[in-house]
């Protein structure tokens, strides 16, 4: 089956085969990453901006800031998730406390595969 | 590329919606087949109901549009027994209980926890009394806002509740305009004073007069959502009443076909009118939307506004006792941060038979007033108890208060709201006192940028953000001063970013002493904002610790309700089948 994965709700959360599986409010550490100033960014999600599909990573573009610096913006695209096996749709998110890269995206991405 | 939105609306919308929701409610939560969740839940907005946020699956908020605010006689008795029945959920809300109104800043009522199997009991209870939840969200006319006092108010020029009544009757349910871009909201109003808040609205009739005649200016393109408010702009057009609704229909007919729906992000018509600007939308409305010779702008009255001017003169809201043109007087409540138990809801709608007509009215500043009181029963009306709790003469940090619904029930709010915008009116309430010359004084605030709560327009502004305290995240809140309309309206400037959220009291009350300290003659608040730059003000405000005590400050979002004795999320009930009664985890 292919993944579906949209935003909603004004970029409140992402939807991974109609179930809600990534919201705002959390905070995010980004590293190696051109947002800010700072060695890594605190950053809080506040929308959802574009989500998109590159198998197996569900990966966004995020509207926030900094929470140590207040630089606000959109992020490059981050890896929100993964779903290894299309035919089961399981979704596996990743920690976002953890450290993360932003990646500027090579290739177009598909809210569908 | 059209969005999905776009493409589900294009399969199911508008009235057609309801015929598959009655039947989803009749078999139940289970009935929605999973893949088609977002599908149906985006769908259902248009009928009023907003599946609730994460970890309350299967429980929905239900908005009641009543246009311009006007809840009539037999209707309010209705509104507390169905939340009595219907709007409780697994678990209480510490300063409210279980089962409770909200008035909103757009003039309707939002109940929550309510389940789809007993919306159709609900529905039918409503429109007994000629209540409907139709349109109330989604992507189309929402409820229509304006002065609440239309028709009774002496500062009135033109009775704009007629003609807000044929807005709501002609684009409620008119399958032409059920699928716009995104939302349209409208605000009419005919008084003086500037309390339709037309500013902030993307459609918006203002009172004015054009060759003796009275009727309305048109502005359009406000709106505060986003980091992207806009105030409404003059089109130069004058309309008698009797040609309002052929504008609308223009208006709304332009925003239909014009309007972006590729990217929602960039969808309302406020963008439109960046894009093009006044003139433009003036003669493409001219010459593709209406069939007649609009007039040029008439003379308005905005140099009369007292609205939210912070002028400290006039109306600053519908607060207090207040004489009608007919001799009775409206009774305006303070209900704080719009949220009135449904108990208190249905012995208010008795009173207000009582001792008036029976109609009451929800101002946009989430207040409830009281019309058509006989001058001799004012004494005995204001002497009842409840009216101890929803005062016409309470604190002005407490008729000052604005909150949304915040992470309690929405998805995309980043802070904790409603109880914590009570504990600090309270608060300032003890500790704060205001010069002498102010009674007063709003802070708004609101969890997210979306800016349900008007942030922007207020004296204090309060946006959900986030902070580390001592290395660990809290919940905290940016700062704006100096927001207001008016003739001159103006936005907050944004001036202390990221204060943790017990901190603010604390701040508020040192900018208050350091206004009330640095302020020159009888300066009000608002012109010393104005006056001065963000640094200046920034070091007024000083946030502190103080006795205030914030129990949200944990990241209330990461609960499946902030409230209850296990918030964890795994914790949840949800989703329940029509019983409240837990339904088996896929896992």
């Amino acid at each position: 089956m292919t993944t579906d994965v949209h935003q909603l709700d004004d970029g409140a959360w992402i939807s991974v085969n109609d179930s809600r599986e990534v919201n705002v409010s959390d905070l995010w550490l980004l590293a190696r990453s051109d947002f800010c100033g700072c060695e890594t960014t605190d950053f809080l999600a506040e929308g959802f901006v574009e989500v998109g599909v590159d198998y197996p990573d569900i990966q966004a573009r995020i509207a926030g800031q900094c929470i140590a610096c207040g630089e606000s913006g959109v992020t490059d695209w981050l890896t929100v998730g993964r779903v290894v096996d299309p035919d089961s749709g399981e979704f596996y998110g990743v920690v976002h406390e953890s450290v993360h890269f932003p990646e500027k995206r090579t290739r177009l991405a598909n809210a569908k595969k | 590329m059209p969005s999905k939105v776009e493409k589900w609306k294009d399969e199911v919308y508008g009235n057609e919606i309801r015929e598959h929701l009655m039947e989803f409610a009749e078999q139940g939560w289970d009935a929605i087949p999973e893949d088609e969740h977002d599908a149906w839940f985006e769908r259902f907005k248009w009928w009023g109901l907003y599946h609730q946020r994460s970890g309350q699956e299967s429980y929905f908020m239900m908005r009641i549009g009543t246009p311009n605010g006007v809840i009539k006689p037999g209707q309010l008795e209705v509104i507390g027994e169905v939340a009595k029945e219907y709007a409780s959920g697994p678990a209480d809300n510490p300063e409210f209980g279980d089962a409770y109104c909200d008035w909103t800043t757009r003039q309707s009522i939002q109940l929550h926890w309510i389940k789809l199997e007993d919306i159709p009991e609900i529905f039918e209870k409503l429109e007994a009394v000629g209540l409907g939840t139709q349109q109330a969200c989604g992507d189309s006319w929402r409820n229509i806002v304006g002065c609440p006092v239309a028709g009774k108010d002496k500062h009135e020029h033109v009775d704009a509740w007629p003609v807000a009544e044929d807005l709501h009757e002609t684009f409620k349910g008119n399958d032409d305009y059920s699928n716009l871009p995104r939302k349209w909201k409208v605000a009419i109003a005919g008084c003086d004073e500037g309390c339709g808040q037309g500013d902030i609205n993307d459609l918006a009739f203002e009172p004015a007069e054009k060759d003796g005649e009275l009727g309305f200016n048109v502005r359009i393109g406000g709106g505060l959502s986003r980091k992207e408010p806009r105030l409404a702009r003059d089109i130069d057009v004058w309309v008698p009443p009797e040609q309002a609704a052929d504008v609308a229909h223009g208006m709304s007919t332009l925003f239909r076909e014009h309007g972006d729906r590729e990217d929602r992000f960039n969808a309302r018509i406020k963008f439109l009118m960046d894009e093009w600007g006044p003139e433009k939308m003036r003669s493409v409305l001219q010459e593709e939307y209406v069939d007649f010779e609009l007039e040029t702008a008439g003379e308005d009255m905005r140099d009369q506004y007292s609205y939210n001017t912070g002028s400290q003169d006039g109306h600053n809201d519908h607060v207090g006792i207040h004489e009608q043109k007919d001799g009775n007087y409206y009774v305006g409540l303070n209900v704080l941060v719009g949220r009135m138990g449904a108990d208190d809801v249905i012995e208010l709608a008795e009173l207000a038979d009582e001792y008036g007509s029976g109609e009451v009215r929800l101002t946009q500043r989430q207040n409830i007033i009281v019309t058509d009181v006989p001058e001799e029963n004012l004494d005995a009306f204001t002497s009842e108890p409840l009216l101890e709790d929803y005062s016409p003469e309470p604190s002005p940090f407490m008729r000052g208060s604005i909150a949304c619904t915040g992470t309690e029930y929405c998805s995309l709010s980043i802070v904790e709201t409603k109880n914590r915008q009570v504990r600090y009116a309270r608060w300032l309430k003890d500790n704060v006192e205001l010069p002498e010359d102010h009674k007063d004084f709003h802070i708004h605030l609101s969890g997210c940028t979306a800016s349900c709560a008007q942030p922007q327009i207020a004296d204090v502004s309060l946006r959900g953000m986030k902070t580390r305290k001592d290395g660990e995240p809290v919940e905290a809140l940016d700062i704006g001063l100096g927001g207001g309309l008016g003739d001159d309206p103006r936005f907050a400037d944004w001036v202390e970013m990221r204060v943790p959220a017990d901190e603010v009291p604390g701040a508020i009350k040192n900018l208050v002493n350091n206004f009330e300290d640095a302020r020159e003659g009888g300066e009000t608040f608002r012109d010393f904002v104005e006056d001065r730059d963000e640094e200046t003000l920034a070091e007024m405000v000083e946030p502190e610790e103080t006795d205030y005590h914030d129990p949200y400050m944990h990241n209330t979002k990461m609960t499946w309700y902030p409230y209850a004795e296990d918030d964890d999320m795994q914790s949840s009930p949800a989703p329940t089948d029509g019983s409240g009664e837990p339904l088996p985890s896929d896992d």
